[in-house]
């Protein structure tokens, strides 16, 4: 049986903290957060961390390995280089708790911002609905994501300029391309894209899409097409004339 | 100590599919909802469920309609289940589906746009609607999405440690968070416990850290009654290999989209053994099996389709009789599909997408082109708080349950694609119920004396020194049911089980935590480890009273069904003494036309 060395970051009563060292025995298909807990049961049984379902399906065990935000379930041992330290550190772009835990709670309060689904009156009398099947395909790649908040741990408009009451994140424009593009709804959030969101704030780096464990295309098929939408609409010369004529 | 105190009308705890369509509807009544979350919101195991929804829309099959989905369950549940709990759940799940889509879901389609189902274990007609392999996923991130505008109040990472009373009224509960492991105490009219199951207390599970047995511990602890506590659900496809990932769950769609078992000899084992409840409905070659799950309605279901009880024995023996695949599983085979479909790899991809990326990303298997390794793996658990079919509240006024952690619907086994609806059905009418009975109850006093004992005695193990480590107590318990407590049992492993659950229980009081109160898993685990206990003994000792194999419980030595010792619900309950009870309930008769309509579809 192989050994790995960890280096795991503790908090410390005074709220800042250091890299501590576990060394711990692997075995075939490991991952990451299985030796967490292993460190946890035999050597650090306070050690802090996040998780739940161990499959790639709830988000709840994001850190950054080796500096790379990654879900801890889903990073296996024999893709990390072992002859070195593996280094775990918690997400950055949001305020610590405790070791390996983050206080992810401003992601919630963003998305009761967001104006809630507003569907079309139903189709049948019996207050159901037909959708075609190519029509919802669109939106179900965004409604994939497991609210994991990768993609706004590595954004650098959170991570390093912490504009967290300028700008929502790649999750939450994700989310409104969800309800943007949703067949049924007819509610209209673009206004609260240029204004509220800071979609503007954007500029297309792809880090988020780099990151994202459920592969959605964050910033090609919902930036940007929501970009589109806010430029159309208040950018699109010819509507501008319209606009100012039409008061 | 000082704890804070919040107020309430009705309090949920536990926020997957039950607790969220609880909570939603007790605040549609207009009142102050507090919902308790274990975990982050959005979390909880409901994100977990693959297969579909289970609801007689007969969008794909027009023959569908609740008579035959209540049938169904009740077969499915070798009937021991409340029967009109399986009525209600019948009638009303289409309408709980179609009230989704209204809240923003979206389910794969038909050719004519409407809900598209899928076939599975145990349903005569295709009847689970689904996203893909992601229907859990769907259906939270929906009822998440929805309820945060209903003025619901959220707590997340809180977790409850006891129930309040006054007399014999829950009034409420006190609790701590987790980010400073402060406590709390919640008044509350009402109470709905909505917190999952126990799969925490075995070794090999599909269910995370969070299923600790709370809520029927709680319950039991406040006075309830639990029921049908022995019937433990080990559904047949977890994964086995490699370690790390020993009973992550294997969607039952792979058999709905016509994956197949085999032993390692490449035979189709399960053709071997079909139960006479299901032979007019099971296909006997397969070419009819295949036929079926490619929607062929003359055809019948491949015997992989069996109910999940049955699906898992078979798998057991053939590991059993050295049969298996290396790593002690069977072969689940869905790349052999290509024969039978031109682009079979993208169907798959698009059919079962978490399942392809689950295998890849985890044990470097390409279920396109190879068969995977599968095993048993406990899942769900069929009894639980012993609740009033209609409203769901428990034999204590006050408190409700609904969902897993409530028993009834599913007698002594589960169908595929039941529990979501469940949570919706019952998740709905103990929102409505609980909203009722609180509009009817004013706030009672809480026992500030009481409060301080319960803290102290749940900080004490900060004192310890020397002390057990709470994660190897929790270890060696799962062991222990998962070896003497588990798919097969007897008398005499029974027996010994019981008497290792007192040994643990005394570990249990030497249990020692370091580091302080600020989020510590090992705090909770210690915390968490005494609901699993209770629970443990409770499953144990009801198991050791059922003389008879039934449903998911399945005795070695009564390897057969007996209607004449077997017609009763186990109940559990807090004796005088404080010591476990359990004692038998005689099922109460069936309604005339219910009865009828299970004899007409025999």
């Amino acid at each position: 049986m192989a050994t790995a060395t960890f280096e795991i970051w503790r908090s410390d009563s005074t709220g800042s903290g250091s890299y501590q060292s576990y060394s711990t025995q692997t075995t075939e298909g490991m991952v990451v957060l299985d030796a967490v807990h292993k460190i946890q049961a035999e050597q650090a049984n306070d050690l802090a961390v996040r998780w739940n379902c161990k499959a790639g399906k709830c988000g709840s065990c994001s850190a950054e390995i080796n500096g790379r935000p990654k879900l801890m379930c889903m990073t296996r041992l024999s893709d990390l280089p072992l002859e070195q330290p593996v280094k775990l550190h918690p997400m950055k772009a949001f305020p610590l708790i405790k070791d390996l835990v983050t206080d992810v709670s401003w992601n919630f309060e963003v998305k009761k911002k967001i104006k809630k689904f507003k569907p079309r009156p139903p189709d049948d009398a019996d207050g159901t609905w037909r959708i075609a099947q190519e029509d919802i395909e669109r939106v179900q790649e965004f409604r994939k994501c497991i609210e994991c908040f990768l993609c706004q741990d590595v954004c650098h408009v959170l991570r390093d300029h912490a504009l967290h009451q300028q700008f929502i994140g790649p999750r939450f424009l994700v989310y409104t391309a969800a309800l943007e593009m949703h067949p049924l709804d007819v509610e209209d959030r673009v206004p609260q894209l240029k204004q509220t969101d800071g979609i503007s704030l954007c500029n297309i780096t792809k880090c988020c899409t780099t990151v994202c464990p459920e592969d959605i295309h964050i910033t090609d098929n919902a930036i940007i097409p929501l970009k589109e939408r806010v430029v159309d609409r208040y950018y699109d010369p010819l509507k501008k004339l319209f606009r100012v004529f039409g008061k | 100590m000082s704890a804070e105190t919040i107020d309430y009308d009705v309090l949920v705890i536990g926020a997957g599919g039950a607790g969220l369509r609880a909570a939603i509807e007790a605040s549609a009544h207009g009142i102050k909802v507090g919902l308790i979350c274990k975990s982050l919101l959005g979390k909880a195991h409901t994100v977990m469920a693959e297969g579909g929804i289970a609801a007689s829309l007969s969008n794909v099959d027009e023959r569908d309609n609740w008579k035959v989905h209540f049938t169904d369950t009740m077969r499915g549940g070798q009937y021991l289940n409340n029967w009109r709990m399986a009525e209600l759940h019948a009638k009303e799940a289409p309408e709980r589906v179609h009230e989704l889509e209204a809240w923003g879901a979206l389910f794969d389609r038909t050719k004519d746009g409407k809900i598209l189902q899928r076939n599975f274990g145990g349903h005569k007609y295709p009847r689970l609607a689904h996203v893909g392999d992601r229907t859990g996923l769907e259906m939270i991130r929906t009822l998440q999405d929805h309820g945060i505008h209903q003025g619901i109040e959220v707590h997340m990472e809180h977790t409850i440690i006891s129930l309040l009373k006054n007399d014999d009224r829950v009034i409420g509960a006190l609790g701590y968070e987790r980010e400073r492991g402060r406590f709390k105490i919640f008044r509350s009219k009402a109470i709905i416990l909505a917190t999952g199951g126990i799969g925490r207390a075995y070794k090999i599970t599909s269910n995370s850290w969070e299923y600790t047995g709370d809520g029927q511990s709680l319950a039991y602890h406040a006075g309830a009654e639990l029921m049908d506590m022995e019937f433990v659900q080990f559904h047949p496809t977890g994964m086995v290999w490699p370690p790390s990932v020993q009973g992550i769950l294997v969607t039952e769609g792979v058999r709905g989209e016509g994956g197949v078992l085999r032993n390692k000899d490449g035979k189709r084992f399960m053709f071997n053994d079909i139960p006479e409840l299901y032979k007019n409905s099971t296909a006997d070659n397969e070419e009819e099996g295949w036929r079926y799950t490619q929607g062929d309605r003359n055809a019948r279901r491949p015997p992989e389709l069996l109910t999940r009880d049955h699906v898992a024995r078979c798998i057991v023996r053939e590991i059993k009789e050295g049969r298996g695949s290396p790593h002690k599983g069977v072969y689940l085979d869905i790349s052999w599909i290509k024969e039978k479909l031109p682009n079979a790899a993208d169907h798959i991809h698009k059919k079962l997408p978490s399942m392809y990326d689950q295998f890849k990303k985890l044990a470097d298997i390409d279920i396109t082109k190879e068969p995977m390794e599968v095993g048993p793996t406990t899942h769900y658990v069929m009894g639980g708080i012993k609740v009033d079919a209609d409203s769901q509240m428990s034999t204590v006024p006050g408190l409700f349950a609904a969902g897993e952690v409530a028993a009834g619907l599913h007698g002594a086994n589960r169908l595929g694609g039941n529990s979501l609806s469940d949570l919706l059905v019952f998740g709905k009418r103990a929102g409505e119920y609980a909203a009722l009975f609180a509009k009817e109850n004013a706030y009672g006093t809480i026992d500030e004396k009481l409060t301080r004992e319960i803290v102290d005695t749940v900080t004490k193990p900060f004192e310890k020194t020397n002390g057990e480590n709470p994660y190897q107590l929790q270890y060696d318990l799962q062991e222990m049911m998962q070896d003497l407590v588990g798919i097969v049992r007897n008398e005499e492993e029974l027996l010994k089980a019981k008497s290792e659950l007192q040994k643990l229980n005394e570990r249990a009081k030497n249990v020692q935590v370091i580091g302080n109160r600020e989020y510590n898993n090992g705090w909770h685990t210690a915390m968490d480890l005494l609901n699993m206990l209770t629970v443990s003994e409770a499953v144990t000792i009801s198991a050791i009273q059922r003389k008879e194999s039934r449903g998911a419980h399945f005795r070695e030595d009564y390897p057969d069904k007996n209607d004449q010792v077997g017609k009763f619900n186990s109940i559990i309950r807090k004796g005088v003494n404080g010591e476990m009870e359990v004692s038998k309930q005689s099922q109460t008769e069936i309604r005339a036309d219910l009865k009828q309509i299970i004899e007409e579809m025999k």
